[in-house]
């Protein structure tokens, strides 16, 4: 009882210290905020008074003992809120692909225009997509290659709850024009603050499940999904080092300038890639490709060897963001030769993943959650390629600046994270619901083949639109001038805008019809279909030709 | 299932199980490990050819003496020598003297095609069809001359540009604004101009007008309309307009004035690229000997 007054207490504190802050604001967008922070503050005493066991603690009832199964109402939530955010992200992505097309979309309105929408589509699909599937995957595979429930079930949940407020935090500050100006770090100062308190949170619930294991060895999933959140703490604190104009209002300053603020912004922001979108949901798919294989990861040692070299090798190829600029020379090459050697360690994942299948090559035709995972280690196969690739002085040359960079970036993205997800949402929606199955594995289906066309259009759309571009830009006549306006270029990307635009749009389509057919899960329908075997067994005709009798 | 040879693999396992998920033991494919090796010897020589190690006050330096600052002079320099002879020429000649049949003149367009492509396009557009405010160079109407010496003088020292005592500058008078015309005036000249540029018929208003425009507007415009280079101020006869020739664009105009400014381009750009720009607009169809 003292403990449930004390959380309220303290929610009640919080709530009221947000309004304070928020009649003290400096500026108004600041003074919304807070009022969010009030709003979320009273929800969670509301709810914690509401739930709370007033029986067990009047001493009516005896305190219900530890569940027997694993910790797994928070994974509900998340793997909702995974979708929730995702199909938000996706949508904002085509609304701004549009806009590329259709400048018109920008409606006139500074909440609706280009600059704001855009880190409101990337922060959704990276930290509020990908951040929510990486916290109910990362709590599902430590339970269970751990045998043990979450260590500190509150916090738990305090992590889970209080990185939504982060994320509603950073999306309306986004569109109320508030940013560090920092690429995937536009969160404020006070944001920031916030997300250290859960991500700190976070990690102590994950190192606590981890020492509290009954397995004697730590699975492979867990040293990824550890890496990740170890270095994205550190990356979030170093980036965001910053002083307030104000404590009352949103505005700050980084406490790097120039060239040392752009090198620790792509440290920070390729190591967001590296850590957030490849350490971790590699640790997704060292738990849930075997598992849906049904077969033994490839090797062990490989796991080991390409987890090391990649934990090191990541950490230095930042720098190649900033190939050709006041960023010194030596410092370059540095990047560009870290990420080359990045290569191989990158692969080691893909290979792992996609030998893990052999002897089970053929649920490929079958099993469509296969097959979007076989998909999803391609696209991180050809992505690690890619910009290992695109770091080398001379292709960079071209490259930078131009949406061959996009491309990458969404060949990476919406291939391997995204169908990676997918993937993992769909195996654990049935199991996590206690249902036989999913309601449609023929919607899988769909959804793989929407997502696959949809990502094709895109990449390859991007693809020719960033070399075009890149030629363009650098063209000479033969009479020593530039060819073209850059004018001419904006004109020229404009098909390839609507190609891009409708890849997203397909994409989106697969992930509404995934949204259908989870929400039909969870609600216990089974759609009658014929099975995805392509192989029907027919007994009847499983038998010797009888000869004719005689007449 | 049809059971397969691979599914019988003779790879131990390391012997542990997390949620029934084993591992092979399967030792490092040799193709990866040595693609690794090589990206590593890679890098190792990379960093030896190119500025890479930092030391105390400096960096290696790299055998081949590369740095981004000289491939981008590297760079720079050899697109200039291709058109060294052009802006040698162009910066000591006067466009005007430049023979408009030569091989030079066709280089000067050349090169001002470019430079306007960045300069340029974000205002007159890139085609130079210009828009509302900005001037069509395409035709042969010209507010401030269209021969190579006045267009080279207008991109030189601008409009309006603060600073430049050469720039062309002229002032209409606000007349609305002002006070100098009450509105029923403003739409009897305004009904004149439309008259005069043959969009409406005469009409009583448009001869009320007429004795306001004599009074008020001919001293710049001309007793007919025509306009005059000499103040920048625009034919009204003919159906080009900056500003729009409908009655709330020249009811706006009449009220307010319009005063548009262009930047003094010898402020930034050389005498050549000048030169080539004045070239290339003479060249676009309204060019005046």
């Amino acid at each position: 009882m003292t403990l449930l007054v004390a959380k309220v207490g303290a929610c009640l504190i919080a709530a009221f210290l947000a309004i304070f802050w928020a009649l003290m604001a400096a500026d108004s967008a600041f003074a919304i905020q807070m009022g969010i922070v009030a709003a979320a503050a009273l929800i969670a005493a509301w709810a914690m008074a509401r739930t709370a066991d007033y029986r067990a603690m009047s001493g009516l009832a005896p305190p219900a003992g530890p569940g027997t199964g694993y910790d797994d109402n928070l994974i509900r939530f998340g793997v909702i809120a995974t979708m929730f955010w995702g199909l938000a992200g996706f949508l904002a992505g085509l609304y701004i692909a549009l806009q590329l097309a259709f400048p018109a979309l920008n409606l006139g309105l500074e909440y609706t225009t280009f600059g704001r929408l855009r880190p409101l589509h990337t922060s959704a699909v990276i930290f509020a997509f990908g951040g929510n599937a990486l916290i109910a995957t990362s709590f599902w595979v430590v339970q269970r290659t751990c045998r043990a429930r979450l260590a500190f079930p509150s916090l738990a949940r305090f992590v889970f709850w209080g990185y939504q407020l982060f994320i509603v935090l950073a999306a309306t500050g986004y569109l109320l024009g508030i940013t560090e100006g920092k690429e995937y770090a536009e969160p404020e100062w006070y944001v920031d603050i916030w997300l250290t308190i859960v991500w700190v949170s976070y990690l102590a619930v994950y190192l606590g499940t981890i020492v509290r294991r009954r397995e004697p060895h730590i699975y492979v999933a867990n040293w990824f999904y550890l890496g990740f959140i170890l270095t994205v703490a550190m990356l979030h604190l170093v980036n965001n080092l910053s002083l307030p104009v104000s404590i009352f209002g949103s505005k700050s300053y980084a406490a790097f300038a120039g060239v040392q603020d752009a090198l620790t912004q792509w440290w920070y922001g390729h190591n967001a890639v590296g850590f957030f979108l490849t350490a971790g949901f590699l640790g997704m798919m060292y738990y849930f490709v075997p598992k849906q294989a049904e077969k033994p990861v490839y090797s062990y040692r490989l796991s080991i060897v390409h987890f090391w070299s990649l934990i090191f090798l990541y950490i230095w190829a930042g720098p190649h963001h900033l190939q050709y600029t006041a960023l010194p020379d030596w410092a370059q090459t540095l990047g560009m030769v870290f990420s080359i050697m990045l290569w191989m360690p990158s692969w080691g994942g893909m290979i792992n993943g996609l030998m893990t299948l052999s002897g089970a090559w053929d649920k490929i035709r079958t099993d469509p959650i296969i097959r979007m995972m076989v998909l999803a280690l391609a696209f991180y196969g050809m992505s690690t390629f890619e910009g290992p690739m695109m770091s080398i002085k001379t292709v960079n040359a071209l490259s930078h600046y131009t949406d061959w960079t996009i491309g990458h970036v969404h060949s990476g993205a919406l291939g391997w994270n995204g169908m990676i997800t997918f993937a993992c949402v769909y195996f654990m929606v049935p199991r996590l619901w206690g249902r036989s199955r999913l309601y449609s594995q023929r919607m899988v289906n769909w959804h793989f083949w929407l997502a696959t066309l949809g990502i094709v259009l895109y990449a390859s759309a991007m693809w020719v639109a960033g070399i075009m571009q890149g030629l363009m830009w650098r063209e000479y006549g033969a009479d020593g001038y530039l060819v073209y306006a850059f004018s001419d270029v904006v004109a020229a990307m404009k098909p390839y805008y609507l190609i891009r635009a409708t890849g997203g749009g397909l994409y989106l389509l697969g992930a509404l019809i995934m949204a259908w057919n989870m929400f039909q899960t969870i609600r216990g329908k089974l759609r009658d279909e014929a099975p995805m075997s392509d192989a029907p067994y027919d007994p009847a005709l499983d038998k010797p030709l009888q000869p004719v009798a005689a007449a | 299932m049809i059971d397969r040879p691979e599914d019988a693999t003779t790879t131990p396992s390391t012997g542990h199980e997390w949620d029934g998920i084993r591992e092979l033991d399967t030792p490092l494919p040799r193709w990866w490990l040595w693609v690794f090796y090589a990206t590593i010897v890679f890098a190792a020589g990379y960093c030896v050819v190119y500025p890479a190690i930092p030391l105390l006050n400096s960096a290696t330096r790299g055998t081949s003496g590369w740095t981004s600052r000289g491939q981008l002079a590297t760079d720079m320099a050899a697109a200039e020598a291709t058109r060294a002879k052009v802006t040698a020429a162009l910066a000591t000649t006067p466009i005007e003297q430049v023979d408009p049949k030569s091989p030079l003149m066709a280089a000067a367009i050349e090169g001002g095609r470019a430079a306007f492509r960045v300069h340029c396009v974000q205002c007159h557009g890139s085609g130079a069809a210009g828009s509302v405010g900005y001037p069509n160079l395409n035709d042969d109407d010209w507010l401030w001359g269209g021969n190579l010496a006045t267009i080279h003088r207008t991109i030189l020292h601008g409009v309006r540009q603060p600073g430049d005592a050469e720039t062309r500058a002229s002032l209409m008078p606000a007349f609305g604004r002002d006070g100098i015309l009450n509105p029923a005036q403003i739409s009897d000249v305004v009904s004149y101009i439309r008259l005069i540029s043959q969009q409406d018929g005469p009409s009583a208003a448009a001869s009320r007008g007429q004795v306001l425009f004599a009074e008020n507007c001919s001293a710049c415009h001309g007793a007919e309309g025509k306009g005059s280079r000499e103040f920048g101020a625009p034919n009204l006869t003919d159906k080009i307009w900056l500003y729009g020739g409908d009655r709330d664009a020249l009811t706006a105009t009449v009220t307010t004035a319009r005063a548009g400014v262009m930047p003094a381009w010898g402020q930034r750009l050389d005498a050549a690229t000048i030169n080539m720009l004045a070239a290339y607009v003479h060249s676009l169809g309204g060019g005046e000997q």
